[in-house]
């Protein structure tokens, strides 16, 4: 494995890591802050129960997101040094108010977890509030950094440095809006949904816990109705990529030649060196029509640049295949869901839909991954898109495959870990009869 | 092309922003640059007085012996465990101060320092989860007692190579580094600069004063409970000794292998008051360690160490990464200091009545008595 490989490997083991926790850290202070709020409300111990043990495994998430963010923030230097003493100064803008986010969400999360009886009630609930909103403009920051990457803006390149930066321009990039809806809204509906898959998954064994119930119907509020919006928010985020990095969408198409009124590709795998795209679905027009809202759109194909500068196809296609795919069914089925709901019926007596619910618990995540691996494969050969060469950035030190080894090692251990414990506290969940809440 | 900050690149790189900057001077008011410095040094200190005495918490449950091995554990767990997550974002702090406002120094510091700081984040990995998985894991003992280990070793190894770091800057090892000279060896370019008797020795160091500062807040935090106190009172004495112990050999060190920051400590106009004020703090330490006056102690180790770290910036102003980097020479173009520095204003305010929040809710006097 060269440097470079070994470089990249660990960069996206490592966000790909880390994008769990963070996603979860998004999403979890929503959960607890409502099973609380419900709790204070009408008095029903079963959301006590909730929000405590709920708060029990975002302790344990959080620790683990916590150091791994450590780990990235030092990876940016120790792996893609050129690139940070090009950037830095550019970007730093959005990490620096981060790092106010973080301390503000780390400091509450602290009074929420060990103050339950050393703080007002209403001063918990308000810690709660404050974790959950910091949480969310802490993700909103960083992929204001990615944006960057991937429309850089906010400076002038003389001699090919960069000069008269306006760190204020370079964070409301073309990028900034699209990729920070989409990437909010994913955090809630994928844990949204694996919470409501887990709790359906028990309800299907012990359909008249009261406590699941409760669970699932505070999941579904949070997941549902972000997992229905999001492929419009995927749409919004297509049309940017399509106007500002025409070969990443041809790659994620896996279109080859250019065509007006081009059609959509669903599925398939992309050929790069015969230049086609075998065994997709065709949809005529699809494409023009969802990246440009113009039936005849032109939509230039990937034979308009010249090799060098396409990403690898076959993963950008596959990748973005993937997303959609589970993008659709998680919409569908939270549709179905927030239906049931509507009509004042207890999502947990269709059995159906708790089968549906379990079935794409997982969906969120792999999700993420993939549209994480859409915008980041996708964007290569650049790590600055146009501007600097992946290449280019990598740090000169040798051996890059040791670092990556030891912290894919590192990581594959925490991981196990990290299940493991949440499946001893899932599985203590409690049971009717047995259970008696304390308030 | 090849890499600089390191070479060409970086060198021009560092000029553009240099005429960016403002001129360089002592002057009233400071350069932006050089307000900026000061605060990566003062989230330093908050870092090395919060964060460095949790990891000293784990070095006392490493050392935790006697019939009440188990109570300093559980102190010891008491205490950090609503506050170590904020107090790690200091660290966050630093490294985003340093690749926005000073990025041809920090991607510098990340190509010479690879090595110790890949083992320093192994460390915060394990220090952080081995806490947090102990704290949730199943309650028997041997399962207890093998987080409690990984933690134990983790918060020992980790201040080590914090101070590794800091004596390999200090002592020029970063600056000289032969990054991409032709014919260097992988030794010469990324071990030589911090696998130094110094470097080793400020490692000792930090790692002592950590220790210190953990045993003396503990004190504090142990006060329902007179025994354990006292415990805690005998092993900050101890590791006041050690950190006695392990400056006298830094300073050998230094005489040996690092003349300019031993020049810097020992010929300078500032080098006497400034080591007398950091004896006074360290004797009030141990005479109200002694006299069993546990709020005086802590306080007093807190400045000895904000002393010891003002004394390294002091040595090495107007350096960032000596010999070659100084602060305003790598500093980020202006727009971007003064809006670091107004997102820094901002962040302050919400920042500073928060933590005062945590502690107040944490470690106020009520809540000390309260939790016992
Ligand atoms: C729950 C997760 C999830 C779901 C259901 C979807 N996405 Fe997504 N998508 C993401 C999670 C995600 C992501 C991981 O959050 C990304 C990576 C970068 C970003 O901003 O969001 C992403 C990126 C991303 C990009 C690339 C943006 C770029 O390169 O900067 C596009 C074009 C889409 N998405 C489009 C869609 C469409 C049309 C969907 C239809 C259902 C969809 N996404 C569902
Ligand atoms: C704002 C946040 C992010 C920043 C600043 C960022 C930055 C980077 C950098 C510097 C690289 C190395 C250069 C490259 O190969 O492109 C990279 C690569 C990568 N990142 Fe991101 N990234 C971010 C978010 C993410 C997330 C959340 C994920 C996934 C979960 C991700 C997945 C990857 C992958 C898979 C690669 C390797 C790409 C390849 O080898 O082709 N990134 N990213
Ligand atoms: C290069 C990319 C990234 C870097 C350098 C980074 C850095 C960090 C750091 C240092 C922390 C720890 C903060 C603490 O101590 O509390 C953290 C946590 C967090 N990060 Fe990242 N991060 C990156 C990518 C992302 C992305 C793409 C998201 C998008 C959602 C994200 C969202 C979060 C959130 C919500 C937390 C809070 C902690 C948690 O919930 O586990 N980060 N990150």
């Amino acid at each position: 494995m060269n440097d470079l490989l070994a470089a990249r490997s660990q960069m996206g083991m490592s966000l790909a890591f880390h994008i769990i926790f963070a996603v979860v850290g998004i999403g979890m202070p929503a959960l607890m802050v409502i099973a609380e709020t419900r709790w204070r409300r009408t008095g029903d111990a079963h959301y006590l129960e909730l929000a405590k043990r709920w708060a029990k495994g975002t302790a344990i998430l959080f620790a683990v997101g916590a150091v791994s963010g450590t780990v990235l923030s030092f990876e940016l230097g120790l792996l893609w040094p050129r690139f940070m003493q090009y950037a830095g100064a550019i970007i730093g803008m959005p990490f620096s108010l981060e790092g106010f986010a973080f301390f503000t969400e780390a400091i509450f999360l602290g009074v929420y977890l060990y103050g339950w009886d050393r703080v007002s009630p209403r001063a918990h609930l308000a810690a709660g509030v404050i974790v959950a909103i910091s949480g969310a403009i802490s993700g909103v920051f960083v992929v204001i950094a990615n944006a960057w990457m991937n429309t850089p803006a906010g400076f002038r390149l003389v001699d090919g440095l960069p000069t008269d930066v306006h760190p204020l321009r370079a964070m409301a990039t073309p990028a900034a809006f699209p990729e920070t809806l989409h990437m909010t809204i994913a955090a809630y509906a994928a844990t949204g949904l694996v919470v409501a898959g887990i709790h359906a998954f028990m309800l299907l064994r012990d359909p008249r816990n009261a406590f699941h119930r409760r669970a699932l119907l505070v999941s579904l509020l949070v997941g549902a109705p972000a997992a229905v919006l999001q492929p419009f928010s995927g749409d919004i985020s297509a049309r940017y990529v399509a106007r500002w990095q025409p070969i990443k969408l041809a790659a994620m198409e896996g279109d080859f030649t250019t065509q007006r009124g081009a059609p959509l590709h669903i599925g398939g795998i992309p050929d790069e060196a015969r230049r086609v795209t075998r065994g997709a679905i065709e949809i005529p027009y699809g494409l023009s029509l969802l990246a440009f809202h113009d039936p005849t759109a032109v939509v230039q194909g990937l034979g308009d640049f010249p090799p060098d500068r396409w990403p690898p196809v076959a993963i950008t296609h596959i990748a973005f295949d993937i997303m959609v795919g589970l993008g659709s069914l998680m919409a569908v089925i939270s549709a179905w869901a927030l239906v049931v709901v509507a009509r004042k019926r207890e999502p947990a007596d269709s059995r159906p839909l708790l089968w549906a619910l379990t079935a794409i618990a997982p969906a969120g995540f792999i999700a993420v991954e993939a549209g994480w691996t859409v915008t980041e494969v996708g964007r290569q050969p650049w790590i600055v898109y146009g501007i600097m060469r992946t290449a280019d950035a990598v740090t000169p030190m040798p051996g890059l495959v040791v670092p990556f080894v030891t912290f894919t090692l590192l990581y594959c251990f925490l991981g196990v870990t990290v299940a493991w414990l949440l499946y001893q506290q899932v599985i203590k969940s409690p049971r009717v009869g047995q259970h008696a809440p304390a308030t | 092309m090849t890499i600089d900050a390191m070479g060409a690149v970086g060198a021009r790189m560092a000029a553009g922003f240099a005429q960016s900057a403002r001129v360089f001077t002592l002057g009233w008011p400071p350069s932006l640059a050089l307000v900026i410095a000061g605060v990566i040094i003062v989230a330093l200190m908050a870092y090395a007085l919060l964060a460095g005495a949790d990891f000293g918490g784990g070095v006392w449950d490493l050392l935790a012996s006697g019939p009440r091995r188990d109570a300093q554990r559980a102190l010891v767990a008491h205490a950090i465990g609503p506050i170590w997550e904020a107090n790690h974002v200091w660290l966050i702090i630093i490294v985003v101060l340093l690749f926005s406002c000073f990025p041809v120094a920090f991607a510098r510091l990340a190509v010479v320092l690879h090595i110790p700081f890949t083992l320093l984040l192994i460390g915060i990995v394990m220090r952080g989860s081995a806490f947090i998985f102990r704290a949730n894991d199943s309650a028997h003992s041997d399962v207890q007692e093998r987080w409690g280990r990984i933690f134990a070793i983790a918060s020992v190894v980790t201040p080590v190579i914090l101070g590794i770091v800091i004596g390999a800057i200090a002592s020029e090892g970063v600056g000289r580094a032969p990054i991409g000279v032709a014919g260097a060896t992988f030794a010469q370019q990324y071990l030589a600069p911090w696998l130094t008797p110094f470097a080793f020795a400020v490692g000792a160091l930090a790692l002592a004063l950590f220790a210190f500062l953990a045993a003396v807040y503990l004190t504090v935090e142990a006060a329902a409970d007179r025994p354990l106190q006292e415990d805690f009172r005998r092993r900050a004495l101890a590791a006041a000794a050690g950190v006695f112990v392990t400056a006298v050999v830094a300073l050998w060190a230094a005489h040996l292998t690092a003349p300019r920051v031993r020049d810097a400590l020992v010929w300078t106009s500032w080098a006497i008051p400034f080591h007398l004020a950091t004896g006074a703090a360290a004797v009030t330490a141990i005479a109200a360690l002694l006299t069993r006056a546990y709020r005086v102690a802590r306080v007093a180790a807190a400045a000895q160490v904000v002393l010891i770290l003002s004394g390294w910036a002091i040595a090495q102003y107007p350096y960032l990464v000596p010999p070659t980097m100084t602060v305003a020479g790598v500093a980020a173009p202006h727009d971007t200091l003064e809006l670091i520095l107004v997102a820094l204003a901002l962040g302050g305010l919400v920042l500073f009545p928060s933590l005062g929040y945590l502690y107040r809710v944490f470690k106020g006097r009520d809540a000390v008595a309260a939790s016992r």
